[in-house]
């Protein structure tokens, strides 16, 4: 079954409020191996100009990853999700996400187009704070290989 | 490892080139870190069922190292405000020792307003290019902070 092109330009709902800590920060950083001091130490990151401790860029993936669920998990929109590969990802930062921030993600198929006998997806995310500062957009490509 | 500045960024520039290590355990920390348990990252029969060559890392742990590369050279994962690319093969990872080594390039292509650079990146793994158009803006001190020499 092909991803139901029908849901094209269809909004979600927000996610549950994430907040940003220090532990999963650190955790993530450590993942990717990410040696900055201004990832785990509060004075460090003040001292470069930040409020806390700051995520490195791709951080965001994980405020996202719920959203996303419910994006590729919705019985309507067809996923085969066992035939998914991840094709493209974007982030664009109005500034690098922080502990202690409280933020939401919200997300909007922007496109579905068959190629072939394959089908891609383009979802946009919003993660804003719960203040309603806009901090980062995520565009993701995902493309369902033919069965 | 001393900061580039905006002045000395011009296009052009190669950044210092990287080789990253992936390994099984680094696939198996990262999805408990992101959230990210699909099977084809950790179990190597049911990757082998569904077409792939062996286990493949996870396409957002490669960005993250691109993402780790670019932010050394800026000396502030903060810096880093747009990066985008395309995954363009998998990074198969053996049940080895070693595992994968994921090399990563960029190249300074423009100089922007605001303080920022635009880059080139590439990230190959075994010979084959696993991320294409991949570009990043990058946000660098305007001028030299004392013992910030440029090369």
């Amino acid at each position: 079954m092909a991803i139901n092109t029908d849901y094209a330009g269809r909004t979600f709902d927000p996610s549950e409020p994430y907040e940003v800590s220090r532990v999963k920060i650190a955790e993530f950083a450590d993942a990717i191996g990410e040696p900055s001091p201004l990832c785990r130490d509060r004075a460090a990151a003040q001292a470069a100009g930040y409020p806390d401790v700051i995520a490195p860029p791709t951080f965001a993936i994980v405020v996202t990853a719920a959203n996303s669920a419910q994006v590729t998990l919705d019985p309507g929109l067809g996923v085969n999700y066992a035939m998914i590969v991840h094709g493209e990802q974007s982030f664009e930062h109005a500034r690098p996400l922080h502990v202690g921030d409280v933020v939401v993600a919200q997300s909007t198929i922007e496109s579905i187009r068959p190629v072939g006998s394959m089908t891609t997806m383009t979802t946009v995310t919003h993660i804003r704070t719960v203040d309603g500062e806009h901090v980062c957009t995520a565009r993701s490509t995902l493309v369902e290989r033919g069965a | 490892m001393a900061r580039p500045s905006h002045d000395h960024a011009e296009a052009g520039r190669e950044l210092p080139p990287r080789q990253y290590q992936v390994t099984r355990r680094d696939l198996v920390r990262y999805a408990g870190a992101s959230g990210d348990f699909n099977v084809i990252h950790w179990n190597e029969r049911i990757a082998r069922s569904v077409g792939l060559p062996d286990v493949i890392a996870h396409g957002m742990l490669t960005m993250a190292l691109a993402g780790r590369f670019l932010a050394e050279w800026a000396g502030d994962p903060g810096a880093v405000t747009e990066f985008g690319v395309r995954f363009s093969a998998p990074v198969v990872v053996p049940d080895d020792d070693n595992g994968a080594t994921v090399e990563v390039i960029g190249t300074v292509t423009e100089r922007l307003d605001g303080d920022r650079v635009a880059i080139d990146v590439t990230a190959r793994s075994d010979g084959t290019k696993v991320l294409t158009r991949a570009r990043a803006v990058v946000r660098l001190p305007a001028v030299l902070a004392r013992g910030d020499d440029p090369p």
